[in-house]
């Protein structure tokens, strides 16, 4: 990074820890960057004279007499269209091998949305999973994480959704992507065909971990430059949250701050909001919805970092294996879209509400059935039935390689229905029943 | 002369400022960051070194830019036109911005200056009044918005003269009073007051002594809240907080309904926006929004706006109380408040407490749970604010400083539960856990014997014990089967069911079963331990489980049909021949 003539160079470093470099200067201004021995760094604490920063690629190396350069701006993203079809790092500098973007200089991490100003989501996204366009329709606006395990295809199911979603500008942001899952996202894109409407900043574990602390802001003034200055309908993908978590509390750490739960910063509930919240739904029509990876451990959603996001986000959408189909499903009881019923029976089908909650509330009995078989009681008829009701369902409507249209989806479930079950059994309302039972 | 500093140290919103002169905690001072003016307010001083915690980003904040206080704390504007408006958590009006995005040092006027009140006088010239006494009244909506002696007052006053009735705006003058002194001061329809502290201006503060209806009938009539009460609602996400909220909310018995939306989703926000408008008030049969304030300091809003928010919403509440009308306090969630306290707290490097938070957590939560409560006013009128907070346990754990400093302040407790949740028994208020100090209460029982029916309180801790012999039951079933039990625990199994599914279940989308009136859960508990002190024998647990699945079916058709209509007394006399 070039410096500019009238810059005060500082060569005194005071301080180092493996995140932080601190320094005496004046002048200095809160979140402003500055170069470290060539690396960016940002002001995180002012304390009389001595000032702090956060160096994103970490401190290896870094001598006491390292040239320090501030600035004096925060860290900026230079938005225009040019920004369509590119790969960056978290600094927004191309990886593609293209040119650098023409454009404004937008600070990132800007201003939040006045509540007053949105509007109540209403589009429906389609993603042809019928474990989410079915159970957990998702919603434009929306800010939803799929919660999984590490061995999970969630990148994969994330990429599908993305490239089925009807939306203008599909936003990836990668943090400590894995080097092969950074090129599986470049070639489903290329694959795709859709190069033109993607926007990547990626982030992979050869970079160093603190540099992901930049990459949902990058993300997301991004899709803020194309909602609201274009109205156009933003999809920005964050993967994996738990890893961007995990970069906070490595500079809190660093910066003797106490932790709370997990060894999480206390801060970690508005850290994550603040990039949560930027899913909006706008007067004009433009419109950000977030879809986010958090990885588990183990299952665990007690842990701090899917406890607060569950607090944060409009439901969770869980991957699991399922050992009667041998097939990754999207569970129908732990997963959860809280805005649903805004779109459900209203963009789609007048059947769909009813239909939904009858064929997980059947699927609820099948799981009672096993629950019966293993501890070795004898199982009825309507148990009997009800199993094998739970295979069919599971391949045919919960496994995340389903890729039909919403209607489609209905009509396999009254399939089903029909196959296993009286119309009584199903409990849906007589009308709907008169109507659409298969006979 | 105003004190003056300069900026000499920064961490996030926590800016420490080397001041000139005197300052006090709590004190609000400005930010000079090229030209923008950020509020903030003192939490700590040190020598002549003040911490103050800034409501804005400090992006750009520089050391040596200069700050000026204002040597007063935090304060709100209290006036006709609180009703129905959206403010931020320092009562900034967000319908009068005009960005889409939030712009800092961008402060708003809370009240509408132009607007014209229909004003009556209720003093006259020569009345000795004190703090908080009524001057005059004007129409909020179809509120009688009573502008009194402000609450800032001290001693006693006499009116020199009262505005005639007639049309005004808020900045009028509309009453004189004379001090002891013999000073002449003006009152207008507006008065400032600091918001951490609590409202004075009312004679005593009795004992709740009646129940506040919420149409709930978990909440009515097994765990009833009173009017001054508190409560508090605690559960992991995903199991119904907001939506129980919101139907409290909607159907509460009360004149006026603050709800703070603190640190929480910005689309819940919304929703009430899209939706109160166009909801009615079941009591008055007016527009819900007439009736409401929102004070809205969602999630991504800045942190420390974020506690001022519960404290702006608490003061307007008090406020409506001195005018004599009832008031309920929504505050979702308290543990996002908290954890703005604990932001703070680690920023001033203080010795941190259970999980992080401050040591003095508790004694901050109870002091605001205390500011709730039926007060009896100067003029022998009564006021109540009834505060309900939602808390959200980290990972749902109740063992947790918030849920647990809650516990010792609030004197309702409504537990979700994850499990109920899960099964969709909606609200997933757990009835053997959840518990309302107040029906041991000799007032409110002798009240309920009055209003609802004698001996009402033994019906309920009845009904409370069907489910809990219901529950060891359903142990015992799971252990040996459901052939290797005697009869009787299916029976009373079933029986524990049918006060699930028809008293604590309630679906709060239904047009007709979503408010339920205190007149109609009496009946419908009369009916259901009618049912249930009768004695059953079956052949089988298959044939047990059918006839109580069959009754439940029918008592739930009941909770769907209009109260007392036809298609209502026709299932009602379906049950009684199957019981018969």
């Amino acid at each position: 990074m070039a410096t500019k003539a009238y810059q005060r160079v500082y060569t005194k470093l005071e301080g180092i820890t493996k995140a932080t470099v601190s320094l005496k200067a004046k002048g200095v201004s809160n979140d402003e960057l500055a170069v470290v021995d060539g690396r960016l760094a940002q002001v995180v604490r002012i304390k009389g004279e001595t000032v702090t920063l956060q160096v994103f690629s970490g401190t290896e190396g870094i001598p006491t007499n390292a040239e320090v350069v501030f600035l004096g701006e925060p860290p900026v993203l230079k938005v225009s269209d040019q920004l369509s079809g590119r790969f960056f790092d978290a600094y927004g500098h191309p990886i593609d091998g293209g040119p650098e973007i023409d454009g404004e200089e937008r600070p990132i991490g800007g201003p939040s949305v006045n509540p007053y100003k949105r509007r109540q989501p209403s589009q429906l996204i389609p993603t042809g999973i019928a474990g989410i366009d079915l159970n957990n329709t998702l919603v434009s606006g929306q800010k939803i994480p799929f919660f999984a395990d590490p061995d999970q295809p969630y990148n994969q199911v994330m990429a599908d959704v993305a490239l089925r979603a009807d939306v203008d500008k599909i936003i990836l942001g990668g943090m400590g992507l894995s080097n092969d899952d950074y090129l599986f996202f470049r070639h489903s894109f290329e694959a795709a065909g859709a190069l033109d409407k993607i926007i990547c900043f990626i982030n992979t574990t050869e970079n160093p971990p603190v540099e992901r602390l930049l990459v949902p802001d990058m993300a997301l003034t991004a899709a803020e430059y194309f909602a609201v200055d274009k109205n156009e309908k933003v999809l920005v993908l964050l993967t994996d949250m738990t890893l961007y978590a995990d970069a906070l509390s490595i500079v809190s750490n660093r910066m003797d701050q106490i932790p709370s739960k997990d060894s999480m910063p206390g801060s970690l509930y508005s850290d994550l909001a603040k990039i949560y919240e930027k899913a909006v739904q706008l007067p004009t029509g433009g419109s950000i919805t977030i879809i986010a990876v958090t990885t588990l451990n183990d299952g665990d959603i007690t842990h701090a970092i899917p406890d607060n996001t569950g607090y944060i986000t409009e439901g969770q959408l869980f991957l699991r294996a399922d050992s009667d189909t041998g097939k990754v499903i999207i569970d129908p009881f732990r997963s959860l879209s809280r805005l649903k019923q805004l779109v459900q029976g209203k963009k789609t089908r007048e059947d769909h509400s009813q239909v939904m909650n009858a064929s997980v509330r059947l699927y609820a009995d099948a799981q009672n059935a096993k629950t019966k078989l293993e501890n070795g009681f004898d199982l009825s008829d309507y148990d009997h039935r009800c199993l094998d009701y739970s295979k069919d369902y599971a391949r045919e409507l919960l496994a995340i390689d389903v890729n039909i249209g919403i209607t489609e989806m209905l009509d396999t479930a009254w399939k089903l229905f029909a196959k296993y079950f009286t119309p009584a059994e199903t409990g849906i309302k007589q009308a709907l029943i008169d109507k659409y039972w298969v006979k | 002369m105003k004190t003056k500093g300069i900026v000499t140290g920064i961490v996030s919103n926590l800016v420490t400022v080397k001041v000139d002169g005197p300052v006090a905690e709590n004190e609000i001072c400005y930010i000079d960051l090229q030209g923008v003016k950020m509020m903030a307010e003192v939490i700590k001083v040190a020598g002549d070194n003040a911490s103050v915690q800034v409501f804005e980003s400090t992006r750009g904040l520089k050391g040596g830019d200069t700050v000026e206080f204002e040597g007063r704390m935090l304060e709100v504007q209290l006036g006709p036109g609180l009703l129905s408006s959206t403010y931020d958590g320092l009562q900034n009006n967000l319908a009068t911005m005009d960005n889409v995005f939030l712009q800092r040092g961008e402060y708003t006027d809370p009240l509408d200056r132009g607007k014209l009140w229909d004003f009556t006088p209720l003093a006259k010239a020569g009345d000795k009044v004190i703090a908080a006494d009524w001057l005059g009244e004007v129409k909020e909506g179809w509120l009688p918005h009573k502008i009194m002696v402000p609450f800032s007052f001290e001693g006693e006053y006499t009116v020199k003269s009262v505005k005639e009735a007639g049309q005004y705006n808020v900045d009028t003058t509309i009453a004189i009073l004379e001090n002891a002194q013999g000073e002449e001061v003006p009152v207008t329809m507006v008065q400032k007051w600091p918001v951490k502290v609590a409202v004075k201006g009312y004679k005593e503060k009795p004992r709740p002594n009646k129940i506040m209806e919420t149409g709930v009938r978990v909440i009515d009539t097994l765990n009833p809240i009173a009017e001054g009460g508190t409560g508090f609602i605690p559960g992991p996400f995903g199991c119904g907080k907001t939506v129980l909220q919101h139907a409290i909310a909607k159907q509460g018995d009360a004149d006026v309904i603050v709800m703070a939306a603190c640190g929480e989703r910005a689309n819940e926000v919304v929703e009430i926006f899209t939706e109160f408008p166009e909801l009615i008030d079941p009591h008055t049969g007016r527009h819900l929004m007439e009736r409401t304030t929102i004070i809205c300091n969602t999630s991504n809003m800045p942190v420390a706006a974020r506690e001022a928010s519960v404290y702006t919403a608490m003061t307007i509440c008090e406020y409506y109380r001195a005018m004599g009308l009832k008031c309920l306090l929504l505050a979702d969630s308290t543990s996002r408040w908290a954890q703005a306290l604990r932001e703070m707290s680690n920023r001033m490097e203080e010795l941190p407490g259970a999980d992080a938070f401050p040591v003095d957590l508790s004694a901050i939560i109870s002091n605001f749970y205390s500011r709730a409560g039926m007060v009896v006013l100067n003029n022998g009128q009564t006021g109540a604010v009834t505060f309900i907070g939602t808390v959200s346990p980290a990972g749902g754990n109740l063992k947790e400083p918030v849920t647990e400093s809650t516990k010792k302040a609030a004197r309702c407790f409504y537990a979700l539960e994850q499990a109920r949740a899960d099964q969709k028994r909606y609200p997933a208020v757990g009835p053997l856990e959840s518990y309302s100090k107040y029906l041991d209460y000799p007032e409110i029982r002798q009240y309920l014997d009055e209003t609802v029916e004698k001996g009402w309180v033994e019906k309920v801790l009845w009904a409370k014990n069907i489910v809990r012999r219901g529950k060891e039951a359903a142990e015992q079933i799971n252990i040996l089967g459901d052939d290797g039990v005697p009869m009787s625990y299916h029976v009373n199994f079933w029986k524990s069911e049918l006060v699930d599914f028809v008293i604590l279940q309630q679906d709060a989308f239904d047009a007709i079963d979503a408010l339920c009136p205190l007149e109609r859960q009496r009946f419908m508990l009369d009916l259901v331990l009618d049912i249930c002190g009768k004695d059953y024998d079956f052949e089988d647990f298959e044939k047990c489980r059918d006839f109580f699945k069959n009754l439940i079916n029918e008592l739930r058709q009941m909770n769907y049909s209009a109260y007392e209509s036809e298609q209502f007394w026709a299932y009602n006399e379906s049950v009684k021949k199957m019981i018969a």
